[in-house]
């Protein structure tokens, strides 16, 4: 169940393009058609399914604080954290180079239309940006880690398809010509997003049947939820029961 | 104009306006968008930018020679990374609530495309004094389009600049806010940021037909 929906919040709710603008810069420039938009969306879901549980292997034993301990008494006191950035970073590199040479050797079909997305994916934010949020959103383990890469990647797939599905189409439309190209494209994933946060308010939902039962886990759990997701905007004005309080909030603040 | 002869200048002058990095060359958008809420995390990030760009050019221009070019992405790679590391731990250090509002986005500096863009285009290619112009210049015109978009959020949004509420107190109806103006809390959220850049485009692109697509 926990799975189902890390799943779908990971797909719907905190949509890597909608949410968090991650990896917008292959967003905008492989959707002009569909064919190579649903590659590179293919190749996203491959490699984040790889890289965030490998990363999240290495953020529990080896960069955390007191993940060493394994090693010995000595080792519970480092804290390695500051590293996981260009471990992080490193670790992606190389298994992009891995995943190529092993899909170039026993799929060549699959390497015909992968191939070419693979090296340009190593740099796309979307794919570090899903190991930074596994990190600072601390999934629990690493069955969820798992999840939590392959909801990321089809969320993705599913916003770039969806675009260039679109753009596909708008070619027949009259946009003003200064709108032309980027500018519409922005428009208009602006209000796919504005779509993709109605999602936001369906999770609390299906909190509501295990209430009855167990009240002081629920709320634990909503607190947990939250603070998960302090750093989403969309979430935090839905659970909040809206704009106007989330605005009084910033006013406060 | 003894420091800068008219070539120099122009690498500074020009992706401010008809090359700028995010509204020409479509680099960078990844992470220009997520933190632009209030103006004080976009102009942060665009100083954070501004220095990873700065000195990562001049490093990968002072070893320009000796690079593979078969290993080349990867020692950008750890070049941005080192620099973001430093970046990242300064902020920790001295803006510890700013650094939590960019959260991992200070992290996504490493794989920003205009990095690793002008690293590849230019500081391969160019000595290091105009590597170091070239770094500035970009992340001059990455800083101002932030600027712009965190400014409108942030003024519309919660009618604050920097926190300082320059439109008045919309609980005790000063200011504007007597007069019946509401804040458009809309604009706090993450798909205005878009169609804010969406608009500045448009702007850009009337006002210099020669961007137009197509």
């Amino acid at each position: 169940m926990e799975h189902l929906e890390l799943l779908f919040k990971s797909i719907f709710i905190d949509n890597m393009v909608f949410a968090t603008f991650l990896g917008m810069c292959s967003y905008l420039a492989v959707s002009k058609k569909v064919s190579t938009a649903v590659g590179l969306g293919a190749a996203v879901i491959f490699v984040l399914a790889i890289t965030v549980p490998l990363n999240w292997l290495l953020d529990q034993y080896v960069l955390k604080d007191g993940a060493l301990a394994w090693l010995g008494e000595e080792y519970a006191a480092y804290d390695l954290s500051f590293l996981s950035f260009i471990m992080f970073i490193a670790t992606i590199a190389t298994m992009v180079q891995l995943v190529e040479i092993i899909v170039e050797k026993f799929a060549p079909a699959l390497y015909n239309s992968l191939g070419i997305f693979l090296p340009l994916i190593a740099v796309n934010c979307a794919i570090l940006g899903g190991s930074l949020f596994m990190q600072s959103r601390e999934i629990p383990t690493f069955g969820l880690a798992v999840t939590y890469g392959v909801g990321s990647g089809i969320g993705w797939f599913l916003a770039i398809l969806a675009i260039a599905a679109i753009r596909e189409k708008i070619r027949y439309s009259n946009v003003p010509p200064a709108l032309r190209g980027l500018g519409i494209t922005f428009i208009i994933t602006g209000l796919m997003a504005i779509g993709f946060m109605s999602f936001g308010g369906m999770l609390t939902g299906g909190d509501e049947e295990p209430k009855e039962k167990k009240e002081t886990s629920k709320v634990e759990k909503i607190q947990e939820v939250k603070k998960e997701y302090s750093q989403n905007e969309v979430i935090e004005c839905s659970r909040n029961g809206g704009i106007e309080r989330s605005r009084n909030k910033e006013i406060n603040k | 104009m003894g420091l800068l002869n008219k070539k120099d200048a122009k690498l500074i002058t020009d992706p401010f306006l008809d090359n700028n990095p995010v509204t020409v060359q479509v680099l960078g958008i990844c992470s220009a968008l997520a933190i632009t809420a209030e103006l004080k995390a976009s102009i942060v990030m665009a100083i954070a930018v501004m220095a990873v760009l700065a000195i990562g050019n001049v490093v990968i221009s002072l070893m320009r020679n000796i690079i593979p070019s078969k290993i080349r992405i990867i020692v950008q790679l750890v070049v941005v990374a080192a620099l973001v590391i430093i970046v990242d731990l300064v902020l920790k250090a001295y803006a510890y609530e700013l650094s939590k509002t960019l959260s991992v986005f200070v992290g996504l500096i490493i794989t920003n495309c205009i990095i690793m863009g002008r690293f590849e285009a230019f500081a391969l290619a160019n000595s290091p004094y105009q590597s170091f112009l070239d770094g500035i210049g970009n992340a001059a015109g990455y800083g101002i389009i932030l600027i712009i978009v965190g400014f409108f959020r942030e003024l519309l949004g919660s009618g604050t600049l920097l926190g300082y509420k320059v439109l008045g107190d919309p609980i005790e109806k000063t200011g504007v806010y007597a007069f019946g103006y509401e804040n458009n809390g809309f604009m706090l959220l993450a798909p205005m940021a878009l169609i804010v850049l969406g608009i500045i485009i448009w702007v850009q692109r009337s006002r210099n037909t020669n961007l137009i697509e197509e």
